[in-house]
C-alpha cells in the first residue's frame, strides 16, 4: 500500500494527505474509545431499576443510529452510482453498506443481550426489532448480490438498485408491523420508560458515546472506500496485464 | 398503447408456452401440496384446531409457490437463447417487465385457485368470501411485481435458486403481513373494517409503489 506505481505525483501527495488524516482519525478513534468505556463502567450511574445490564445502552443506540445512517449513505451512494456510473461512488455504496451490516448486527446482537434479563424474552416481534432485522436481511442480500454477480460491472448496477429498492421498502414494513402488533397482544415492554428517566449524566455519556462510535463508523468508512479502490486498481492493472 | 402491447405479446408467449408445455402449473401444483402436508407433519395438530393457523400456512404456500414459479418463468428464457431474443425485441424494457410480471401473476393466481379449495379441505379453512379473493388478488400483483424483477436479476447469476428468496422474501414482509392479517379476518368471517381501512389499502400502497419503481429501474438490470 505504501508505495502505488504510476500515478502522477499530485495525485499521489494528496492520497498521502488522505492517508495520514485516517492514522490520526484512527488514533483519535481509539482513544475517545478507551474513554467511552471508562464513562461507561466507572462514570455512569448504576440504573435503578435494570441495573448495569443498562450500560449496554451507550454500545447499543449509538450503533444503531450509525448502522442506519450507514444505509442512507448506501441509498444515496447507490442513486449517485445509476446516475454518475463512476466507480467512487460505488465504492463508498459498497463500504457504507458493509459498514452498515457490521454495526446493525452489533447493534441487533446487543439489543437481544439487553432485552433478556429486561423484558424476560430474548427477542420480540415488535416494529422496530423487525424492522432492524428485515433491514438487516436487505443489505446481506445487497453483499451477497456483489459476490454471485457474473461482472463486477454488473454487481454494482444491481446492488445500488437492491439498495434503492431496501431503503423505500423498510418505512411500509415498519407501518406493517406496527399494524400487525396493534392487533396481537402487546407485551410491557419499556425502552421509552428507560430513556424518559434519562439523568443529566446519562445522556452526556451517552452524547459522548455517539461522538466516539461516529469517529470508529467514520474511520472504518474511509478505511473500506480506500481498499476498495485499491482492489479495483489491482483488477484494473490485472485486465491490462491479461490483455497484453 | 405501445407498452401495453408489447407487454401483453410477452405475457402471451409465455401463457401459450405454459399451454403446451403445462410445466410451472403442474410443478407448482405439486409442490403446494407438498408443503401443506409437510406443515401437518410439523404441526401434528389434532384434527380442526389448525384453523388459527390455516392463514399463514396458505401465505407461506403461496409465497413458496410464487418464488418457483417466477424462477423458472425466467430460467426457461435462458434456453436456446430466449433471454437475448426477449432483449433485442423492439419494445422497451418496461414491457418486457410487464410482460413477464403479467405472466407470473396470470400463473399464480390459476395455481392460488386451483389450490384454495384443496386447502380449505386439508386445513379445514371455515369459509370461503370475495374479499378472501380480493386479498389473494392485491397480494399476488405484489408478489409478482417484486418477484419478477428480483428473478431477472436472480436469472443471471450462478446460484439463482438461493439469490431470488434472499432478495425476495425480505422485500415482501409488508405484502406477507397484510395478506395472512386479511385473510384471517375474512376466513374468520367477522367484523371486516380492518380489512378494508388498513390491510387492503397497506396492499394497494405497497403495488402500487412497486408498479412503479420495478419498471423504471428494470432496465438496469439487463445492462453490461
Amino acid at each position: 500500500m505504501a508505495a502505488i506505481a504510476g500515478r502522477p505525483a499530485g495525485k499521489a501527495s494528496w492520497q498521502r494527505g488522505i492517508r495520514d488524516a485516517r492514522l490520526w482519525l484512527l488514533l483519535i478513534t481509539a482513544v475517545l474509545i478507551l474513554v467511552d468505556g471508562y464513562l461507561i463502567f466507572m462514570v455512569a450511574p448504576t440504573d435503578a431499576v435494570l441495573g448495569h445490564v443498562q450500560r449496554i445502552f451507550y454500545v447499543h443506540v449509538p450503533i444503531s443510529i450509525l448502522s442506519f445512517l450507514g444505509f442512507l449513505i448506501c441509498a444515496v451512494a447507490g442513486i449517485g452510482y445509476l446516475i454518475r456510473r463512476t466507480e467512487r461512488w460505488d465504492r463508498v455504496a459498497h463500504a457504507s453498506a458493509e459498514v452498515g451490516v457490521v454495526f446493525v448486527t452489533l447493534a441487533l446482537v446487543t439489543g437481544i443481550i439487553w432485552a433478556r434479563p429486561v423484558w424476560n424474552a430474548w427477542w420480540q416481534w415488535e416494529p422496530r426489532l423487525t424492522t432492524t432485522l428485515i433491514l438487516w436481511f436487505i443489505y446481506v442480500a445487497y453483499l451477497m448480490i456483489r459476490q454471485y454477480a457474473p461482472t463486477p460491472q454488473q454487481g454494482r448496477t444491481w446492488s445500488a438498485v437492491v439498495g434503492i429498492i431496501g431503503f423505500v421498502d423498510v418505512p411500509i414494513v415498519y407501518y406493517s408491523v406496527q399494524w400487525w402488533q396493534s392487533i396481537h397482544p402487546k407485551q410491557v415492554i419499556g425502552p421509552a420508560a428507560a430513556e424518559g428517566a434519562l439523568e443529566p449524566i446519562m445522556a452526556q455519556i451517552l452524547v459522548f458515546s455517539l461522538v466516539a462510535t461516529l469517529a470508529l463508523f467514520t474511520y472504518l468508512l474511509l478505511e473500506r472506500v480506500a481498499l476498495r479502490g485499491i482492489e479495483d486498481r489491482l483488477s484494473h492493472l490485472r485486465r491490462e496485464g491479461n490483455t497484453d | 398503447m405501445e407498452l401495453l402491447r408489447g407487454a401483453l405479446t410477452v405475457a402471451w408467449k409465455d401463457v401459450r408456452l405454459e399451454l403446451r408445455s403445462r410445466e410451472v402449473i403442474a410443478s407448482a401444483l405439486v409442490f403446494g401440496l407438498i408443503v401443506v402436508v409437510v406443515f401437518n407433519f410439523g404441526l401434528n395438530r389434532a384434527p380442526g384446531s389448525l384453523a388459527p393457523v390455516a392463514p399463514g400456512l396458505l401465505w407461506v404456500a403461496y409465497a413458496f409457490i410464487g418464488v418457483l414459479a417466477m424462477n423458472r418463468a425466467f430460467t426457461r428464457e435462458l434456453e436456446h437463447g430466449g433471454l437475448d431474443g426477449l432483449l433485442l425485441a423492439p419494445i422497451s424494457r418496461d414491457a418486457v417487465f410487464l410482460g413477464k410480471m403479467l405472466g407470473s401473476l396470470a400463473f399464480m393466481l390459476v395455481i392460488e385457485a386451483i389450490l384454495l379449495p384443496v386447502f380449505a379441505v386439508m386445513l379445514d379453512l371455515p369459509t370461503l368470501s370475495p374479499a378472501l379473493g380480493l386479498v389473494i388478488l392485491l397480494a399476488t400483483v405484489g408478489f409478482a411485481t417484486v418477484g419478477t424483477f428480483f428473478a431477472g436479476i436472480a436469472v443471471q447469476t450462478r446460484s439463482r435458486e438461493i439469490l431470488l428468496p434472499v432478495l425476495f422474501f425480505p422485500v415482501v414482509v409488508p405484502v406477507i403481513i397484510a395478506a395472512v392479517e386479511a385473510s384471517a379476518l375474512a376466513l374468520q368471517g367477522g367484523p371486516m373494517t380492518a380489512v378494508w381501512t388498513r390491510w387492503a389499502p397497506l396492499l394497494l400502497v405497497f403495488d402500487a409503489l412497486y408498479l412503479v419503481i420495478c419498471p423504471w429501474i428494470f432496465g438496469f438490470v439487463f445492462e453490461g
